[in-house]
């Protein structure tokens, strides 16, 4: 079973980045707010308006 | 961050989110004609035959619909949760042209029986040197991006795109390993079981990451936004990320049950398997929980329908695939139509579902529309595709585990009772049932198509201004 000599070493390899990774995120503080994040990501303006306020903003700002 | 105004790259998220519904109906037809193929044996013409088409199939749909939809929402989502447009100037459109390019030259040669002839990895090795290039400007565009957030926080949809885009790059890297022959044959530079464990290492990782944390990425940021409801816990997606991500690796060996593989290593397979199902169901609880109080929304929404459906098949197959890893179970389920019924309850019901209503999201958003030119036609793609799904599912899970019980059989003096052929004449009436429930979700598809085009027609196609919220400045 000579290939899991490469699996076995790659996946360690991969364990200790990962963890890495988690040691950073959690230092840089990416954890530090559980519950904003969730918030922030629907505060773009991506979502279309509904028609009808759609056509009121127009009629507001036609005069 | 008034002045200068950057805007979002958002050409590169419609080239590919076109070419999501196009590969899509391309692949799913060559799956219809296969399925036809074993109902119907006299299809198979000349080398257009089951074995030259099959490869075909499964690289168009994993790699050709799959690989646009995740290039496309994970572009769209990294420059939307970052806001910052895309990095790697030049890079991006390469990573468009250059994996049409990988996706052309499958569709030449796979018929053509060039092939490597590793299951999911059949590209010839100068193709496999393109993925490569495409692969490596793909996360350097991606990390870029993140790179010159102006957020300080990574959202957790972030994270899965990432993890996707780092293992497949090393999965790929591994398995494609080979030794050049000529121009179109290569051999693996391993051998035997050797080879055999790491295709699996890669075939089921590729599963874990290109089909799972990807779509898992665009299930975190689509199902949110869709809803207008923040994702049911955020503590929770973080959790279900390092969880998945720590655990995925072992989960290989699984495919290869009963065979020359060590032992241990098998059992090793069966219990990471296992202990896959935990994280699996965190992420799908998450997900179908964020429209917990919202559940009206459902009633007529065919998008979020697409959505929350989607998690429910990926609840399923994840359910199934760690029962199905049991070595007792597997020893009924392994090389019948079970398998065959397991894959597409994942790949129709949660890995099209989801990229589907991701898509129906985004090309409204794309071509300056508020919707899509046919809400109506929506949800009936939607009704098409589920009842496809289902067709397809439980007409493979019959026939899986008659073929199982039929090459099982023994009489009493310990013959066979059942010649395989009598297992294939038995699998007929439910290969017909497979087929189609493919045509209807390939219907669907076309649906999606005429509404695609109906929407793009007269669209704008400005790109959006970046957008930075004051208060969050890295």
């Amino acid at each position: 079973m000579e290939s899991v000599y490469l699996l076995i070493p790659v996946s360690v390899v991969l364990v200790f980045g990962i963890a890495l990774a988690f040691w950073w995120s959690v230092r840089s503080g990416q954890f530090d707010d559980l519950e904003g994040p969730g918030f922030r990501v629907l505060m773009d303006e991506d979502q279309p308006k509904p028609p009808a306020e759609a056509a009121e903003a127009n009629k507001r700002n036609n005069g | 961050m008034s002045g200068t105004q950057t805007t979002y790259n958002d050409k590169v998220v419609r080239q590919f989110a076109v070419m999501t519904v196009i590969w899509g109906i391309v692949g799913m037809l060559v799956g219809v004609i296969i399925a036809a193929q074993l109902v119907w044996p006299e299809l198979n013409i000349g080398f257009l035959h089951f074995g030259r088409l099959r490869p075909l199939h499964t690289n168009a749909v994993i790699f050709a619909f799959g690989g646009c939809a995740l290039f496309a929402t994970s572009y769209w989502c990294v420059q939307r949760t970052s806001c910052a447009r895309l990095w790697g100037g030049p890079l991006v459109p390469f990573t468009f042209w250059g994996w049409q390019i990988v996706i052309l030259l499958a569709a030449i040669t796979l018929p053509l029986g060039i092939t490597s002839g590793k299951e999911y990895a059949e590209l010839e090795w100068p193709i496999d040197i393109l993925i490569t290039l495409v692969w490596v400007s793909y996360a350097l565009v991606f990390f870029g991006t993140i790179a010159t957030r102006k957020v300080s926080h990574i959202y957790v949809a972030n994270w899965f795109f990432g993890s996707m885009i780092l293992t497949v790059a090393l999965l790929h890297l591994v398995n494609s390993a080979a030794m050049p022959i000529t121009l179109l044959k290569s051999y693996s530079v391993y051998a035997g079981v050797q080879d055999a464990m790491i295709q699996w290492w890669y075939g089921h990782n590729a599963v874990g990451f290109f089909l799972t944390a990807g779509f898992l990425g665009i299930m975190y940021y689509f199902v949110p936004k869709q809803a207008g409801r923040p994702v049911y816990s955020y503590r929770l997606s973080v959790v279900h990320f390092w969880a998945l991500i720590f655990t995925y690796m072992w989960a290989g060996p699984h495919h290869l049950h009963y065979t020359a593989l060590p032992d241990w290593t098998q059992s090793v397979g069966m219990v990471f398997s296992l202990i896959l199902l935990a994280p699996s169901w965190g992420g799908m609880i998450n997900g179908i929980m964020t429209l917990s109080g919202a559940w009206h929304k459902l009633r007529d929404d065919p998008i979020l329908k697409f959505l929350i459906t989607s998690l429910s098949f990926y609840g399923m197959s994840t359910f199934e695939g760690p029962m199905m890893s049991i070595k007792t179970v597997n020893a009924l389920s392994h090389y019948t139509d079970w398998t065959v019924g397991h894959v597409h309850s994942g790949a129709l019901g949660w890995v099209a579902m989801v990229s589907i209503g991701a898509m129906y999201y985004l090309i409204p958003r794309l071509f300056g529309k508020t919707e899509m030119h046919s809400t109506k036609l929506v949800t009936t793609h939607f009704w098409i595709a589920t009842i496809g799904t289902v067709l397809y599912i439980a007409s493979m899970w019959i026939a899986g585990v008659m073929q199982g019980l039929m090459w099982r059989a023994v009489n009493a003096d310990g013959t066979l009772a059942y010649s395989f052929v009598e297992s294939v004449k038995g699998s007929y009436p439910f290969w017909a049932i497979r087929w189609l429930g493919g045509v209807l979700f390939l219907g669907g598809m076309l649906l999606m198509a005429y509404n695609m085009f109906k929407t793009m027609a007269g669209g704008k196609t400005a790109d959006t201004t970046v957008n930075v919220p004051v208060a969050h400045h890295a």
